[in-house]
């Protein structure tokens, strides 16, 4: 097997052991390949643990620009002995082992179809250095040193990147720098050019931006006019509120005073976090909450409420493994059901399903005007994938001439001009009702709000006529939420199609790449990016166009396929589900296969 | 229910409060609830004390959670916002509202089933986190709409009126209260008009999380033989520490009780509370004072009422968080949103 040596298109991927400080490393290395105008794609692999257990650091330079995963390791870097003879076995053939070999390995655990790179890490590390964090610590950066140099990246962009890391922290500088050094030097003297994957200098990252989806969640919370957050710890969750917090506390300070133009509280648990939103919601403030699936198992009851009482309230929910504990740390989109439907009785909710950081943002700050318009709870459904990892996106922009749409509030004015106030009386057509905020008028406006049924004016009632009518017209104003959520994005193939394919969310990343191998494969699919729910009518309409649908999701069950039969009226047979939910993120070699496996299948059976 | 409006006849004599509102002006749809229950007569004793306070009713939010008790923000302040939420989580919507617009009154009603049940959680850090609001806890040891169940403040051994009697320890959500952190703490009984009203005052007078537990019993379900939480009982085994009066420019409370000794406590909205002490040696400045004293009247079958403890330096959820003055609902995109030149420096530093 001749050694692979392909130039910006490869995947590195570092074992390491979870606390040793491996991760700001890794990820430097990363930033350093996007600081040579290389794309990169990054996946950290982690477990639901603090210190001991193995984590995985997966970077994919791709010079094309291609940013899901790809599957397979050209270089391995193996710095964790738990899961040696997995890592190795890893590596694909004509591929690289880096490895600390300050302990001999023995041959029997080794593979002659890949190449390996010896160097003595510990060794280096502990005769630099005496005390034994340290001697940890700077071992990661010698190793970034040494790969930076097998790979052709160029040192000076890593000892910027060490100068910026630290700045403020001013005498940390040399002493890594020095790290770094040594072991591009020991590279240099001793492994020559063992490596044949290269990076060289390109101009293909342009002003895109390198970020992680829960800090732009955050921050999408704090365009959107968020000033509630309430919320309880949760992995991969919790991300979503430090960065909410950390950014109010740079755009939300009043500058005279110092106080704060927000209230965060770490709530008790996830039910107490969803009443303080909906309590925050009813009283005027937008709020929002960030959890993952457990968490929306919990907040059942309250989501309920929310629709039936109608009030905004916004779930940033971080979708992992289930059910139950399931795999914290993995992604998954499992969530779709337990969120489009939560609750006891008829429930519908509306989802929001953004593909990367960028459109988290978006769709976070867009989330609080569509619950404000809507009167009702509104899910941001993004997953671990798209918010632990650092995704390189467009940067973020904002229109500044946006006002936010705060519903139909009714203030003390039309109250007082006689405009007459119903609850729950659809005036306008849209089967949105008219609300007034608590304190708004001395006598006209007041009303009780409750989980029991009630009469257009608000009034107890559990007449059958007075419920189905208060009913219908939650369905109604579901057909209204149809026109103003996210419309799905059609894209056409180069060739007139007779198959589609449908996705949503993370996918998207591999799902492109996916895509371009089968067109030049001369598989034709058009495609329809759902971003939204409800279904709009040019989702049933991009269905009835197509014989047959592939549709791509990262559950078991195929939720999404349940929600377009069971709301569209589709027939189940119309859709192939390709189905990923290992809890790793979907992979564009797993697309293509699984696509054209079947189609292979397909075109055998009409052969036959 | 809601639907039963009530009369709008008025005496021509009726009494006006310095806003111009009567009585009447406080008062909300006719009561549901079983004829003699207590409940009534904390909503009867919530209104006066609106009505004594000159407070503007729309100004007023109640939120409540599921039962009997959760029902009664629907009989009074017919002008203020409602929100019966769900059972036990009361609290923590309470919070949310409160985080929103800081400049109303806030006052949760609730029921030993709601707050000390299926709430209790809630209950607890609600008052940890200092949400300023009178949070009632309307409590008769039962659970009434469903006809009868123990609820977990009921006392071990009493007798249900079904014949059983309760195995389980009982649980006195006062003594909760002052253990994490309420600043203001009562307790009363449904049948004593004259303590409940100032107590209530005081309450909604007071700066921060103010709790107060007043006996109210079931004369469905638990007001005969052998419950700890019937008229009888409680009138037998009441121990009032203390009878109070808060004084408004406008007129005192006549005090039907004999003061003993005198304390008067300036209130943070330049009312003045006069505490007429009847237990000489106690002090309700000192919470663990009044958590010793609460344990040894336990011992002793003696349920004490009255102010238990008051923290007149209290603040509140929203000092602690530093939020703005300014309510947070009346936010515009101009103080939120810190627009493009905000994202320069973001799309910077992650490149």
């Amino acid at each position: 097997m001749s050694p692979l040596k392909p130039v910006n298109d490869f995947v590195v991927k570092f074992a390491n052991i979870n606390g040793s400080g491996s991760a700001s490393a890794n990820e430097m290395f990363a930033r350093s390949i996007l600081r040579m105008g290389v794309p990169v794609a990054s996946r950290n692999i982690f477990p639901s643990n603090i210190q001991g257990l193995p984590t995985w650091y997966e970077v994919r330079v791709s010079g094309k620009g291609w940013l899901g995963r790809r599957g397979g390791v050209d270089l391995m870097a193996a710095m964790n002995p738990q899961t040696w003879d997995k890592d190795i076995a890893g590596i694909d053939p004509g591929g690289y082992l880096f490895y600390d070999s300050s302990k001999p390995i023995p041959m029997s655990r080794l593979r002659d179809d890949i190449s390996i790179i010896r160097m003595p890490l510990t060794e280096i590390s502990n005769a630099a250095y005496s005390d034994p964090r340290q001697r940890q610590l700077f071992k990661n950066i010698i190793y970034v040193g040494a790969l930076a140099q097998l790979l052709g990246i160029d040192h000076a962009i890593l000892e910027q990147m060490i100068g910026e890391q630290y700045k403020g922290k001013d005498k940390l500088i040399a002493p890594n720098q020095q790290a770094l050094r040594m072991g591009r030097d020991y590279a240099r003297d001793n492994l020559g050019d063992a490596c044949g994957l290269k990076i060289e200098k390109a101009d293909a990252v342009g002003d895109r931006i390198f970020v992680n989806g829960n800090d732009a969640a955050g921050l999408g919370c704090v365009y959107g006019g968020a000033t509630v957050a309430a919320w309880y710890p949760i992995t991969p969750s919790t991300s979503v509120a430090e960065a909410f917090a950390q950014h109010c506390k740079t755009y939300r300070v009043d500058a005279e005073t110092g106080k704060h133009k927000f209230a965060i509280v770490q709530s008790e648990d996830e039910i107490s976090a969803i009443g303080t939103v909906i309590g925050a919601g009813w009283n005027g403030a937008r709020a929002f909450t960030a959890t993952s699936g457990p968490g929306i198992s919990l907040m059942q009851e309250f989501l309920g409420l929310a629709y039936f009482a109608e009030i905004p309230a916004v779930i940033i929910d971080v979708q992992r493994g289930g059910p139950s504990t399931g795999m914290p740390t993995r992604t998954q989109q499992a969530d779709l059901l337990i969120s489009a439907y939560a609750s006891h009785g008829d429930t519908k909710h509306v989802l929001l399903l953004p593909e990367d950081p960028k459109e988290l943002f978006e769709f976070s700050a867009l989330s609080f005007d569509l619950a404000e318009r809507l009167q009702t709870p509104v899910f941001v459904l993004e997953d671990l994938d798209i918010g632990m990892n650092d995704w390189l996106c467009e940067p973020f922009t904002w229109d500044d001439s946006k006002v936010y749409d705060r519903g139909k509030v009714m203030t003390a004015q039309e109250l007082e001009s006689g405009k007459i106030f119903g609850r729950y009386l659809d005036v306008d057509g849209d089967a949105i009702a008219w609300r007034t905020l608590p304190g708004t008028h001395p006598t006209k406006g007041a009303y009780f709000t409750r989980g029991t049924s009630r009469d257009r004016f608000a009034k107890y009632s559990e007449e059958g006529a007075v419920y189905q009518d208060n009913m219908q017209r939650l369905l109604r104003k579901f057909e209204t939420a149809k026109t103003l959520v996210p419309a799905p994005i059609v894209r056409r193939a180069r060739e007139k199609a007779k198959t589609g394919v449908i996705y949503f969310g993370s996918t998207s990343a591999a799902m492109n790449e996916a895509l371009a191998a089968l067109e030049n494969d001369g598989v034709h699919m058009d495609t329809l990016r759902l971003r939204a729910f409800p279904f709009s009518d040019a989702v049933v309409d991009f269905i009835n166009a197509h014989d047959q649908i592939f549709l791509v999701e990262q559950n078991r069950d195929a939720q999404m396929r349940v929600l377009l039969v069971n709301e569209c009226g589709i027939d189940p047979a119309r859709f192939i589900s390709i189905l990923h939910y290992d809890g790793t993120p979907i992979t564009a070699r797993f697309i293509i296969s699984a696509i054209a496996e079947r189609i292979a299948l397909k075109s055998k059976e009409a052969a036959e | 229910m809601t639907y039963i409006a009530k009369p709008k006849l008025r005496h021509p004599g009726i009494a006006v409060n310095r806003l111009g509102f009567t009585h009447r002006d406080y008062e909300g749809s006719v009561s549901t609830l079983c004829a003699g229950c207590g409940h009534d007569s904390i909503s009867f004793a919530i209104i006066q004390a609106c009505f004594e306070l000159n407070i503007e009713p729309h100004r007023v939010a109640k939120l409540s959670g599921i039962g009997c008790s959760s029902k009664t923000p629907d009989y009074l302040l017919g002008q203020s916002h409602g929100f019966n939420s769900v059972h036990g989580r009361m609290p923590s919507v309470l919070t949310g509202a409160n985080l929103a617009n800081r400049d109303l009154l806030y006052m949760g009603v609730s029921g030993d089933g709601d707050s000390a049940s299926i709430g209790l959680g809630q209950f607890v850090h609600c008052v940890r986190r200092g949400v300023n609001m009178v949070y009632i806890t309307e409590n008769n040891g039962v659970y009434g709409l469903t006809k009868g169940q123990f609820s977990a403040t009921a006392d071990k051994g009493s007798k249900s009126k079904a014949g059983g009697s309760n195995l389980d320890s009982p649980l006195d959500l006062v003594s909760m209260a002052l253990m994490v952190g309420a600043t203001f703490v009562g307790r009363s009984f449904s049948g004593d008009k004259a303590q409940m009203v100032p107590l209530i005052m005081a309450a909604m007078s007071h700066p921060g999380p103010a709790f107060i537990d007043i006996v109210s019993p079931c004369v469905a379900f638990n007001n005969h033989a052998g419950s700890t939480k019937a008229y009888d009982f409680v009138r037998e085994h009441n121990e009032a520490v203390n009878r109070l009066d808060l004084m408004e420019p406008r007129e005192a409370i006549t005090v039907e009780y004999a003061p003993g000794t005198s304390e008067e406590v300036a209130l943070h909205d330049g009312s003045t509370l006069r505490l007429s002490k009847l237990a000489a040696d106690y002090d309700p400045h000192d919470r663990i004072g009044a958590m010793a004293y609460l344990q040894s009247r336990a011992a002793a079958g003696e349920l004490v009422t009255g102010l238990i403890y008051m923290d007149a330096t209290a603040t509140d959820m929203h000092a602690n968080l530093n939020t703005v003055d300014q309510p947070l609902n009346l936010m515009s995109e101009k103080q939120l949103c810190p627009g493009s030149n905000g994202l320069d420096a973001f799309n910077a530093a992650h490149r």
